[in-house]
């Protein structure tokens, strides 16, 4: 950069002076406690838990191949690099290329960005909320809830048992009424062993049914009141059983209608001819409601702190993937355009390998960066799971400072850890020789 | 990617002269399903922070009996009494000052002195000059963890274990192959004219430094600055090795994670506290957030 310095003489030894005082304190840093550290801990990978006297060579290498808990860990950072990366840089180029479109980009990417700002602890403990179990605490289960009971309501009852030998079944199977029912008939269809809490809300005192001409009527009721009473009649005090689903089956054993019991526990099956049918309380009345999904158990830990994971870091892959889209060549896509492709063909054909250059970018930093995932493994996997969940980073901890304290096998799940960086490192030098 | 195939094919904007209203609407209505997508996933994203914000003032007999949502329906449920609790009553003020401290000098530490280093990288000859470049590059992706048990030695020998001075100077070390490669590459793109005219009068490096260099560099300086005092300000790992009593909030806040369900009165509180000053910085600065990111994301 500057004119060649004359040889010798007391200007080098000032300007050596005067750049290694600006270098110095750097190197001091680095080298104490980056350079030193990555010496020592390669060393040290070769002693047992005693310190530096006691040999054992390779020994902690085959540890971590062969010890359960190690293995487990290797296996879910396994699945962390095959998934996390990927997932992240779909959904940021995604984000990236539908922003483009709306006038409100900069209040979405804001939102989506914001994740970034908050520390993986914190972002472990939202998450350990967001996932609790029980669908009236956790949103996630609350959500999946309200979605799952769209489709298949919880029935109205959780329990039962027939009042009489009259009724046969099992919740499960749901009950019939053996006595066959003919047009104008009407089935007594009684229940027990119903606690007082299940009784559905609104149920009202049970109607005696009424027959009906060309129709078959009934009552499904809580055949029980404090005291005793007659089994097998609806009496004074007795109450009927609102929304249980029932069902009309005739002499072949097919189901020809249902119906659900009003708040007195009548119901009735209109347009009905013949002889020869039976009643039923179908087993959707019993149809539990949801308990929630178990994220936070040994088996969906991993998925689950993934999903945090994804929501912490898809506003990164965005932003950082808007930005090369916003450096591709309008003409380019237009004339496409022009030429009648399709938004896809141009998102395929032509955004996409044009951006490739800034997609292998943002997975590569996943990647190193899932390698490295500590603080929201810990922070969202409780106590008895985190064994499960545990990634490299997390055994690299507890093994060397979670209470085993081996230094040995510590550095050597380091040194492992180091290793798989080791070709991001060597593309980085590479790409930079490449510069100079 | 269903995403993009719901998208209707828009047509491109462009100011055109015989666009009329109705076309206008009619470009709006197909992107309806767009702008919809986008709002529910916008939501989506916002909720889990709004989550933890909203059962962090439940007092915790209606954490137990409600989702934290009820809140909206029923906003009497909220109550401060949580915030006060932890403030009177915990470490957490305290282990807030700490992390502050460390944040800070975590900072600054680095920055000056790979501000000084960028600019002999950058701008001062030396023999090996290159070569010593290419070892902070390959610096830059060594994983802490290659520095946690030697360093962790050292400091029990040093008395830097559990001190604030031992946090800053890891944090100092691990952010500065980033920072002397991120203040390098921009150093290097401010004009030769200006150095050189400088040296010809007689400037010394130092005063070309401090007079020239930093004032120039201050927009790298700043997103570099965003992004260590989060880095730091976040860290639970470090000070999990290298601390025992003097820990910042992260650590104070996990000691209580084993009882998750009997501490959430406090744990809710406390983490939002943490995220207060992070969230605070990144809406203030979001722009220069976003520059660093663009420049390391090779970090």
């Amino acid at each position: 950069m500057t004119a060649a310095p004359p040889e010798g003489g007391p200007g080098v030894v000032r300007r050596n002076a005067v750049t290694l005082g600006f270098l110095a304190p750097a190197l001091f840093v680095l080298g104490l406690w980056i350079v030193y550290p990555t010496v020592y801990t390669i060393a040290r990978s070769f002693y047992g838990q005693q310190g530096f006297g006691d040999f054992v060579g390779i020994d902690n290498y085959k540890a971590i191949f062969t010890t359960s808990i190690l293995t487990t860990a290797i296996k879910n950072s396994a699945i962390w690099i095959l998934v996390a990366p990927a997932i992240v840089t779909a959904i940021g180029l995604v984000f990236a290329v539908l922003t483009e479109r709306i006038r409100w980009a900069v209040a979405f990417k804001t939102v989506v960005f914001m994740p970034m700002a908050i520390s993986l602890f914190a972002t472990g403990v939202i998450w350990h909320v967001m996932y609790i179990k029980d669908p009236s605490q956790g949103a996630v289960n609350a959500g999946i809830g309200a979605v799952k009971s769209w489709f298949e309501p919880a029935g109205a009852l959780s329990s039962a048992s027939p009042s009489t030998a009259a009724l046969t079944g099992s919740p499960s199977t749901g009950y019939v009424l053996h006595k066959p029912v003919a047009a104008g008939g009407v089935a007594e269809l009684g229940l027990t062993a119903i606690p007082p809490v299940d009784v559905p809300g609104g149920a009202k005192q049970v109607a005696v049914p009424t027959p009906k001409q060309g129709a078959i009527t009934g009552i499904v009721w809580r055949d029980f009141k404090p005291g005793g009473g007659v089994v097998g009649k609806p009496e004074q005090g007795e109450l009927g059983l609102p929304g249980v689903k029932v069902n009309l089956i005739d002499s072949s054993g097919k189901k020809v209608q249902s119906a659900t019991t009003a708040d007195d526990g009548s119901f009735t099956f209109d347009g009905v001819k013949g002889s020869g049918y039976r009643t039923g309380i179908a087993a959707a009345t019993f149809a539990k409601p949801f308990g929630g999904v178990s994220w936070l158990g040994s088996k969906l830990i991993t998925p689950a702190i993934i999903i945090a994971y994804i929501w912490v870091w898809a506003g990164f892959a965005m932003v950082v993937i808007g930005a090369g889209l916003a450096a591709i060549s309008r003409e380019v896509l237009e004339a496409a355009r022009t030429d009648g492709a399709t938004e896809w063909q141009v998102f395929r054909r032509i955004t996409v390998p044009m951006l490739a250059p800034v997609l292998s970018v943002v997975f590569i930093t996943m990647l190193i960066n899932v390698l490295k995932v500590f603080d929201i493994v810990i922070s969202i996997a409780p106590g008895s799971t985190q064994s499960d969940a545990a990634v490299i980073a997390v055994q690299m901890w507890r093994q060397s400072f979670g209470g085993v304290n081996d230094f040995g096998l510590g550095s050597a799940i380091a040194v492992f850890l180091f290793v798989l960086v080791v070709p991001v490192l060597l593309l980085n030098v590479r790409r930079f020789r490449r510069e100079v | 990617m269903t995403a993009i195939e719901v998208t209707e094919p828009a047509p491109i904007v462009v100011a055109d002269p015989h666009d009329t209203v109705a076309a206008r609407i009619g470009r709006g209505v197909a992107k309806l399903p767009l702008h919809l997508f986008l709002l529910f996933i916008g939501v989506l994203w916002l909720m889990p922070t709004i989550g933890l914000f909203f059962t962090s003032l439940l007092s915790p007999s209606d954490f137990a009996s409600n989702g934290w949502w009820k809140i909206i329906s029923k906003p009497s449920l909220a109550t401060w009494a949580n915030y006060s609790n932890v403030w009177n009553n915990t470490d957490i003020p305290t282990s807030l000052r700490i992390t502050a401290e460390i944040a800070i000098g975590g900072t600054f530490l680095p920055i000056i002195i790979a501000a000084l280093a960028g600019y002999a990288f950058a701008w001062i000859d030396f023999p090996g000059r290159d070569w010593l470049f290419v070892v902070v590059i390959a610096l830059l992706v060594v994983p802490l963890q290659m520095a946690l048990i030697p360093v962790f030695t050292l400091y029990n020998k040093a008395h830097l274990y559990d001190t604030v001075f031992g946090l800053i100077l890891f944090h100092t070390a691990f952010g500065l192959p980033f920072a002397i490669f991120l203040l390098r590459n921009f150093f290097i793109g401010i004009p030769k004219d200006i150095l050189e005219s400088a040296r010809i009068d007689g400037a010394s490096e130092i005063r070309i430094f401090l007079k020239l260099i930093l004032p120039l560099g201050l927009p790298a300086i700043a997103s570099l600055a965003i992004f260590q005092f989060l880095w730091t300000w976040n860290d639970l790992l470090v000070a999990l090795v290298m601390a025992r009593n003097t820990v910042p909030i992260t650590v104070d806040i996990f000691s209580q994670l084993r009882q998750f369900g009997s501490n959430i009165d406090i744990i809710a509180p406390a983490s939002f506290i943490s995220m207060i000053i992070p969230l605070g910085v990144f809406f203030a600065f979001q722009r220069y957030f976003a520059q660093g990111l663009l420049a390391g994301s090779v970090k």
